[in-house]
């Protein structure tokens, strides 16, 4: 069984982009090892020989005519965005 | 007698012959949302200005001959599933102030009927909880005990029903997120098929398990919605392109003969007393009716709630990269480098379960841990779906407890996640398999909390749950939803 420890943790937290401050670290430490304890159960079962569920989707390969629908106009697209420039979402600069 | 009590169907027939008018149904239902919102919390945005002007326009469009079938309905939408121009959250404050340029295709599916789009309701923050406490909004109270939780994710939605501050609402089950807050609240709600619903629109959790769904008081009402929310849509290309069925004409059909399983595994320590008390009195009523009732065995149903949380987290881990502070939702502020506004937009932006199942998924899917988690899990999820195949070839429906408890107080579970998501034990496989299935009232427990009783079929056979449902509910004289008599 996999021993989650804090290095771990922070590990897969930048993975995802994540961060954690070190005093909730200690819990949610805690409580990641807890759930992959339960999930340990999955073991018990020998699966060699059982093929992977994905979906549960009945359609095959989903195809469509290539026409060109109208789409969303950009003026509504940027209505959402945090900081913006002319046509373009802003973030800050990437390369000095 | 109130308004307020008629289902959607009735008010349908009031509205045809033309003895109300829509504006008076709204009106009502304003009134009554707003009474009951302080205490319930079950809305998130209600706008009333935008309510008003929708019902102004049908008004218009009706002068003009249109027809449907809600027309003038007040509908309560999961603050989940996009809405053009309305503020759809997800519970989250990486989402509190997104407002959708375009319609989920159910949305634009209820309009074509008539209905009121009335309101978002309050959710587990991105549908992750059990219990309605992980919202940015505050938790959701229940109408049958305010100091208990109404189950979750779709808690609003589920209230909005027991406290009539709607007569119809969506929902979205991803493990049970319509199936469990519809018994722990005492109203009905049904999970469609993978695929009979288009997810065009509904913000994404677990993309291989996530449908939509009607919360309803009645079967007729559940069957009216679902025949309005059904069928193809080639903006989601899960879309199933099945025709769909005319569900509410058909309920009445003799339902004798019909064969119902009782698995074993839903019947285990942890279940509570009265629960098992009174799913076996419903057992009894459909042997009364005629059907033919029958023990199967699902034999891996224990391992759907490790399945699930590892193979919904992997899938949220991927669906939830996009919040990132740049496109809409929360961004940090006064962050110097592109790198750091993701991680302080996430940090700051997403709720502990969130990022709880972020970090679970991410793990899942781990170089290193692939196999041994996620992987294995999708190969254990094909042995739940042979059970239900197998237990399929022999029977036309199976029965079990929703829920192995009844509402449980607020706060009671929130420091131990893995109790928390054992609340979804007997609605998990459901979602591995794909499979549709309805919880409906069937009693209450010695505190007069409702129990909820599932139905479950085979691919696509929502009629004949339905037509079980329909035929319990007519020998037991209807469900009692609402806990106040005086509205």
């Amino acid at each position: 069984m996999v021993e989650i420890n804090k290095e771990l943790v922070k590990y897969i937290a930048s993975l995802a982009r994540l961060e954690f401050d070190e005093d909730e670290l200690d819990d949610f430490t805690k409580k990641f090892q807890r759930i992959l304890e339960y999930v340990e159960q999955l073991k018990e079962l020998n699966v060699d020989n059982v093929p992977p569920t994905y979906h549960v989707n009945i359609n095959k390969n989903t195809m469509r005519e290539d026409i060109v629908q109208p789409s969303l106009e950009l003026s509504e697209i940027l209505k959402n965005a945090p900081d913006k420039k002319e046509s373009f979402f802003r973030v800050p600069r990437v390369v000095e | 007698m109130s308004l307020l009590k008629l289902s959607i169907t009735q008010l349908k027939a009031l509205i045809e012959k033309k003895d109300i008018k829509p504006k008076e149904i709204v009106e009502l239902y304003i009134k009554q949302a707003k009474k009951y919102q302080e205490k319930t919390n079950a809305f998130i945005t209600f706008d009333e200005e935008n309510i008003i002007e929708q019902v102004k326009e049908l008004e218009k469009k009706l002068e003009k001959g249109f027809s449907g079938k809600l027309i003038g309905i007040p509908i309560a939408i999961k603050d989940n599933i996009c809405t053009k121009g309305i503020k759809t959250t997800c519970a989250s404050k990486i989402l509190y102030n997104f407002i959708p340029p375009y319609d989920a295709t159910v949305i634009e599916k209820l309009k074509v009927e008539g209905a009121i789009i009335f309101g978002k309701t309050n959710m587990d923050e991105f549908a992750m909880g059990s219990s309605n406490e992980t919202s940015f909004f505050g938790p959701v109270r229940n109408p049958w005990d305010w100091e208990r939780i109404p189950g979750g994710s779709s808690g609003g939605s589920a209230v909005t029903i027991s406290a009539k501050q709607a007569p119809a609402a969506l929902g979205s089950d991803t493990g049970g997120s319509i199936r469990q807050p519809a018994a722990l609240c005492g109203v009905v709600g049904l999970k469609p098929t993978y695929g009979r619903v288009s997810r065009y629109g509904l913000i994404a959790f677990g993309s291989s398990l996530d449908q939509i769904g009607p919360f309803s008081r009645n079967i007729e009402d559940c069957a009216l919605l679902l025949e309005c929310i059904s069928g193809y849509d080639p903006k989601d290309s899960t879309s199933i392109n099945v025709d769909v069925p005319p569900y509410q004409k058909n309920l009445k059909k003799d339902i004798k003969g019909l064969k119902i399983g009782i698995p074993k595994e839903y019947f285990i320590e942890g279940v509570e007393e009265d629960i098992v008390k009174n799913i076996k009195n419903a057992i009894n009523i459909f042997k009364d009716l005629g059907a033919e009732i029958k023990e199967i065995s699902l034999p891996h149903t224990s391992y759907g709630i490790a399945v699930y949380y590892l193979i919904a987290t992997a899938e949220a881990s991927s669906n939830l990269a996009r919040y990132d502070g740049v496109k809409y939702g929360y961004r940090a502020e006064n962050i110097k480098d592109l790198k750091s506004l993701y991680i302080k937009t996430k940090k700051e932006g997403f709720g502990e379960e969130v990022k709880r199942r972020i970090m679970l998924g991410t793990f899942s899917l781990a170089s290193g841990y692939y196999d041994a988690y996620y992987k294995r899990a999708s190969k254990v999820r094909t042995l739940i779906k042979n059970d239900f195949l197998k237990a399929f070839e022999e029977v036309d429906a199976i029965l079990c407890p929703t829920s192995p408890t009844t509402a449980f107080k607020l706060g009671e579970k929130t420091s131990d996640p893995i109790q928390m998501y054992l609340s979804d034990i007997f609605t998990i496989n459901v979602n591995l398999a794909g499979i549709p299935s309805i919880s409906i009232p069937c009693g209450f427990d010695k505190k007069g909390l409702p129990i909820g009783m599932q139905i479950i079929g085979n691919y696509l056979e929502e009629q004949k749950i339905l037509n079980l449902s329909y035929a319990f509910e007519q020998n037991i004289g209807g469900f009692k939803y609402c806990p106040f008599e005086e509205d």
